[in-house]
């Protein structure tokens, strides 16, 4: 095969000034493999637009939807960009049967799902790398036990496993807490249901750098196994994880719509996009498509430039399968 | 003169990448006539694989034939559409691939495999093509065909499968057979086996030979026709004997002159400087700062006791019930001071399981470790650690033995600071004066290793291994995946380590001119144990053992090349 | 052969064991199914009646031993929202819910590996590149919406399909089927496809990433070498070796099925399990959610046994290994 790593014909010795660190990320292949794909731009650009947006919200919203004070009942089933018929008030996205500005909701929703779908997917990462790590670094009896419950929980399918968690913590909380307490039930629902992916990924990665003369060349200064997998074998085992966690924040945001869609998810006082989805469900037969159609499509936008750009991550960092 | 069966004509081969055109192959031309073998020699990146891949029409896209002509029994080949170069693969041309594991499909037996290939190019029905298929597997040399005709590739060992990769290529009479690195992944007992059969059936089928390799031995053993290549172009052509006797072209005489000798030892391997390669190194000045070597009590720096290493075979519910392998099985010997000790052996025989108990990677099941007069398997933390700065290693692979995310300088620094030898600011001056010492560029320190080519990483690691200044170096051979040219490299500073600071070593190695080159003493391992130590001149001139006799005898001679 | 499929079958046992130490620690000790039945206005004599005709008065080890042993006979006790046994209540969906799954995933399969087997060959075509970025859009949907939208095209725009419910049923005595009537299949389209959809693009993508793989390895080029042509290939040699890890996915894949069905059901209003089983999470009917639970862990066992014998029927390597 071609090999375009340094060969021994070219001295060390006659290269310029060295290039700043700036300069080589800029010249890295994957820089270069993005310049190279429109589908990885734009959809790059759209999810930050999308974050962006939800972040500062606040910013972006022409009401806060959920200060009752702000809402008119008058405005309620305002179509988009036609003035409501009672109060002359005109709105983007239209309004909802309540009289909110769906663009605002959405601005709204958004957060919640982003916020739900990055922290579960944080904790899942976190939970993954670690028992990743150690089940592929110590092998053994903690590999076997931790492996073995990963085995047992992917029989499970991971929405499954979210809403018996859901449903189970829904039952030990206290009716007055639940709808405070949802959102970090959601958060532990999904984070618990995919921190298998991760785990996987890290342990089998860990055991061929494990394998590899460097991890040696520590232990054989006496370095212990901790410092090893943190200092060592974590910083090479990063890439294949950052492909999952793009592709796993697509999967959670979806996860999260579906268990807020199914009315075991976001309480309707903090409506996720799902909430504001099933919302919407309930008024596709009397026309006013626009209460659905607005959060649906954001809920796509974001699902789809998120899964592009996991999709073109696993191809850059992994040029084997091009 | 018999006409020739192949002809490659001015053939270059081209790649477009990111940072221009890349031309692997360059105006190649070589003929090849019926039973010849002719071996294309040359280091990584030469191109002389990819010139075998555009003769059987397999080059992976984007590389494509730019220019040249390739003749087969006077028919023009390199043009033709993928489907007629498809009919010409397997029928008249074969190929055998480096590694016979990864070669046949997993889910299909041997014979249907067989059967498959002998099918589509001869039309037989199926009884005459198993028929055809046993003979085949016969003719290879592989005990009760008919039986094994049933088997999957799992249930053949590595030289076995590579004669049923050369039974699949012999299917269809072909007139060309392109091998590349045939026997590389073999130990060199089953290497010999199977170059043989090679030679054999080439002059028996009057099959034409293309044996791609970077290995002189097998060119000077196996060969009749020989043609170097050097960065894509063929530097010089002709018959073995005459190249490697007297080769005309620069490289070539360089390429030649860092084999090592199997016959002769020299004090140093010579470097003839070819493409501005020659590099600085100045061991010497690093002997300046160097503690004077001390002398052990007993004037043995290591000695080991009847080691022995087992690992589980097949773990069980119940431990008692594990089945276990013995890798090293009491083996005992000294090594003296400032003398280099090297253990030989073909794959599992236990001697990398030796050097990485010394190196406290594995732990001991029996015996004892004394080093210094000092039982090491009895020591505290704290003699460990003492033990632990006096040792240091260097790897097989540089491509794996050097973190890729860290950069050279916390490479190299990392065991001064780890076992508080230096604190940073010294650890820094040490580890850009080793760098210098190793023949490394200024800038070195602050690169990451994929920067840096094989030899480059491996004089790495040689920092790496004397920043904490060591009287015990183990090599785990160290040169074993480097080209030629970088072993002389390489094996020249080792010597330099041992005459001028003093350093003692163990050498692991599976070959034997290179043990001969670097080592005072030899031990031989088989199956984990210690067959035969001697005096490395006494053990080539005088083998006692008959395994050590028959390892000597499988050697390339290399008679051909001079003094 | 013989130690792999004994650690199967102890894994499955663990699976169930582990299944079933959750259901009855939901039984046990989630919530108060008091509170969840009765509500805001109750008095005392309710409690205590409901208590004791739930069992809730007996001892913790009664409890559980009484529930072990009920649960191997398939009895889980009465709903606490429907007041009914649960076993009653699940032979009577269940037949909604498995005809929905089997033609789901039939087409989930089916399609799923034959796409997925075209855009791994032809994958630099055209009209795969086509269907591979149809199929981003395709995982990037969710279930729900899919539903959403089909009943949207097809129903309230179209008119041509039914939105909700299963159309008419023939009752064959233990299993009530909509297959043969008319308003029967019609009604099981847009659920299925709305099922199948999202599996049948997952399926396809694993099943072209691992024919990828396969294609790059050894063999496939030493099968070039010796002439075969690229149907051979292809179909003999790759599609043999990518089935090894798909027949594993897709048995993960069938589960999820199962899994994807409650949503596929809420929103088709379709009788079924999932139907039972959200609305049970909803109203912390834990008996109805703990007999879900084993349920599907029997029928996840079951698949993977089926696939871990498939796996060995296919690679030798595992039958023959073990010696």
């Amino acid at each position: 095969m071609t090999d375009l790593t340094p060969t021994d014909q070219t001295s060390a010795d006659d290269q310029g000034p060295a290039p700043s660190r700036l300069h080589q990320a800029l010249d890295s292949d994957l820089a270069y493999s993005f310049r190279r794909s429109p589908v990885a731009m734009v959809s790059a650009a759209v999810s930050l637009t999308l974050i962006l947006a939800a972040v500062f919200a606040p910013l972006f919203a022409t009401t806060n939807p959920f200060d009752p004070a702000s809402l008119n009942l008058m405005n309620g089933f305002t179509p988009p960009l036609q003035p409501n018929a009672f109060t002359g008030e005109s709105f983007a996205m239209g309004t909802d049967d309540q009289g909110r500005d769906v663009y605002s909701t959405i601005l709204y929703g958004m957060r919640i799902s982003l916020f739900v779908g990055a922290a579960a997917v944080l904790f899942a990462m976190a939970l993954g790398i670690v028992l990743g790590l150690l089940a592929g670094y110590l092998g053994g009896w903690v590999e076997t036990l931790i492996m073995r419950v990963a085995d047992i929980q992917l029989t499970f399918p991971s929405i499954l496993v979210a809403m018996l968690i859901f449903g189970i913590a829904k039952g030990v909380t206290p009716v007055e807490y639940r709808d405070q307490m949802a959102i970090w039930v959601l958060i532990l629902a999904i984070g618990l249901s995919d921190w298998v992916q991760f785990a996987r990924v890290v342990r089998g990665a860990t055991l061929v750098e494990k394998s590899k003369d460097y991890v040696d060349a520590a232990r054989l200064i006496g370095r212990r196994a901790f410092p090893i997998m943190l200092r060592h074998i974590l910083p090479n085992v990063l890439s294949p994880v950052l492909v999952i966690a793009t592709i796993s924040l697509a999967l959670a945001i979806i996860a999260e719509a579906t268990l807020s869609f199914l009315g075991v998810g976001a309480p309707p006082t903090q409506p996720s996009l799902g909430t504001l989805i099933r919302i919407g469900q309930g008024f596709l037969f009397s026309g006013e498509w626009w209460i659905l159609f607005f959060p649906a499509s954001t809920l796509l936008a974001l699902a789809l430039s998120v899964n592009l750009l996991g999709d073109w991550l696993r191809d850059a960092l992994n040029p084997r399968l091009r | 003169m018999t006409d020739p069966v192949l002809s490659i004509r001015n053939l270059t081969v081209e790649i477009p990448t990111r940072r221009g055109l890349f031309r692997p192959v360059e105006n190649v031309s070589y003929d090849l006539r019926p039973g010849e073998i002719r071996g294309v020699v040359g280091e990584s990146g030469a191109g002389k694989s990819m010139t075998g891949n555009a003769v059987i029409g397999l080059l992976d896209p984007p590389a494509h034939i730019a220019e040249g002509e390739i003749w087969l029994k006077g028919r023009r080949i390199d043009h033709l559409g993928a489907e007629d170069k498809r009919a010409i693969r397997g029928k008249e041309i074969g190929m055998i691939f480096q590694d016979p594991l990864t070669s046949l499909n997993p889910l299909f037996t041997v014979g249907e495999q067989l059967v498959e290939t002998i099918q589509l190019h001869l039309k037989v029905s199926s009884d005459e093509a198993r028929e055809r298929a046993i003979a085949l597997l016969d003719r290879v040399s592989i005990p009760n065909p008919a039986e094994r005709f049933n088997q999957y590739p799992h249930q053949f060992s590595g030289g076995m499968r590579q004669r049923v990769v050369i039974a699949l290529a012999l299917c269809s009479d072909p007139s060309v057979i392109v091998a590349d690195e045939p026997t590389t992944a073999l130990d060199v007992s089953i290497q010999a086996q199977v170059l043989d059969l090679i030679k054999e059936l080439a002059a028996e089928r009057q099959v034409g030979v293309i044996l791609v390799t970077h290995d002189m031995g097998v060119i000077a053993d196996t060969t009749e026709e020989v043609t170097v290549m050097y960065a894509g172009k063929v530097v010089e052509s002709g018959k073995t004997d005459r190249i490697l006797g007297a080769p005309e072209h620069e490289y070539t005489r360089s390429l030649i002159s860092a084999v090592p000798r199997p016959h002769v030892k020299l004090k140093r391997f010579p470097q003839v400087s070819y493409g501005g390669r020659e590099t600085e190194f100045k061991i010497e000045d690093l002997a300046r700062n160097w503690p004077k070597p001390e002398a052990s009590s007993s004037g043995k720096l290591l000695e080991v006791k009847e080691i022995t290493k087992q690992f589980v075979a097949k773990s069980s519910i119940i431990p008692s019930w594990n089945s276990y392998l013995t890798a090293v099985d009491h083996v005992s010997f000294d090594i003296r001071d400032g003398e280099v000790f090297g253990l030989v052996g073909e794959s599992g025989s236990g001697k990398s399981t030796v050097a990485r108990m010394i190196a406290t990677l594995y732990g001991v099941d029996g015996g004892r470790i004394l080093f210094d007069g000092e039982d090491m398997t009895a020591m505290d933390a704290e003699g460990i650690a003492r033990y632990r700065r006096q040792i240091q290693m260097i790897f097989q692979d540089p491509f794996s033995s050097l973190n890729p995310r860290m950069t050279v300088a916390d490479i190299v620094a990392e065991p001064l600071l780890h076992l508080g030898i230096l604190p940073k600011a010294d650890a820094k001056l040490r580890v850009r004066e080793l760098l210098d010492r190793v023949g490394l560029a200024k800038d070195a320190w602050r690169k990451y290793p994929h920067e840096f080519s094989g030899g480059q990483r491996q004089r790495i690691s040689i920092a790496r291994a004397l920043a904490t200044q060591p009287r015990f170096l183990i090599c785990d051979e160290p040169t074993s995946a480097l080209d030629v040219s970088i072993q002389a490299q390489i094996l020249n500073i080792l010597k330099d380590l041992q005459e001028h600071l003093g350093l003692t070593m163990l050498f692991i190695s599976h070959d034997l001119p290179v043990v001969r080159q670097m080592c005072d003493r030899v031990g031989v391992m088989k199956q984990g144990q210690l067959l035969e130590l001697q005096e490395t001149q006494a053990l080539f001139d005088a083998p006692q053992h008959p395994y050590t006799r028959e390892l000597l005898s499988l050697m390339p001679r290399l008679e051909q090349l001079p003094g | 052969m013989l130690t792999f499929i004994v650690r199967r079958l102890g894994q499955s046992l663990l699976v169930l064991l582990v299944a079933g130490a959750v259901a009855f620690s939901m039984f046990r000790f989630v919530g108060d199914p008091i509170d969840n039945m009765l509500g805001q206005e109750r008095t005392l004599e309710d409690v205590e009646r409901l208590r004791v005709q739930l069992g809730l008065d007996q001892p913790f080890p009664v409890q559980y031993f009484k529930y072990l042993q009920e649960a191997v006979q398939g009895n889980f006790g009465l709903s606490y929202r429907q007041g009914r046994e649960v076993s009653e209540i699940f032979l009577e969906r269940a037949p909604a819910t498995l005809e929905l799954a089997a033609i789901s995933a039939t087409f989930a399969v089916l399609l799923g590996i034959a796409l997925g087997v075209y855009t791994a060959i032809r994958r630099d075509g055209f009209v795969a590149n086509l269907i591979m970025s149809a199929s981003l859009i395709g995982v990037s949907l969710p279930t729900f919406l899919i539903g959403i939208l089909l009943i949207y095209l097809f129903s309230v725009e179209l008119g041509w399909l039914p939105s909700f419910g299963r159309g008419d049923v023939v009752n064959l005595g233990w299993w009530n089927t909509g297959l043969l009537t008319e308003s029967g299949l019609k009604a099981l389209i847009l659920p299925s496809i709305a099922l199948g959809l999202y599996q049948m693009t997952l399926i396809m993508r694993l099943v072209r990433s691992e024919m990828l793989e396969v294609l790059r390895q050894d063999y496939i080029r030493f099968a070039r070498a010796r002439g075969l042509s690229e149907r051979t290939i292809n179909f003999r040699h790759a599609l043999k070796n990518t089935m090894v890890p798909v027949v594993t996915i897709i048995g993960l894949q069938l589960g999820a099925i199962i899994a994807f069905a409650i949503i596929t059901e809420t929103v088709f209003q379709w009788p079924g399990l999932g139907l039972l089983f959200i609305n049970a999470i909803q109203f912390v009917d834990i008996p109805v959610m703990a007999a879900y639970l084993m349920m599907i862990s029997v029928m996840f066992v079951l698949i993977n046994l089926i696939v871990d014998i498939l796996y060995a029927f296919i690679d030798p390597r595992l039958r023959v290994s073990s010696k």
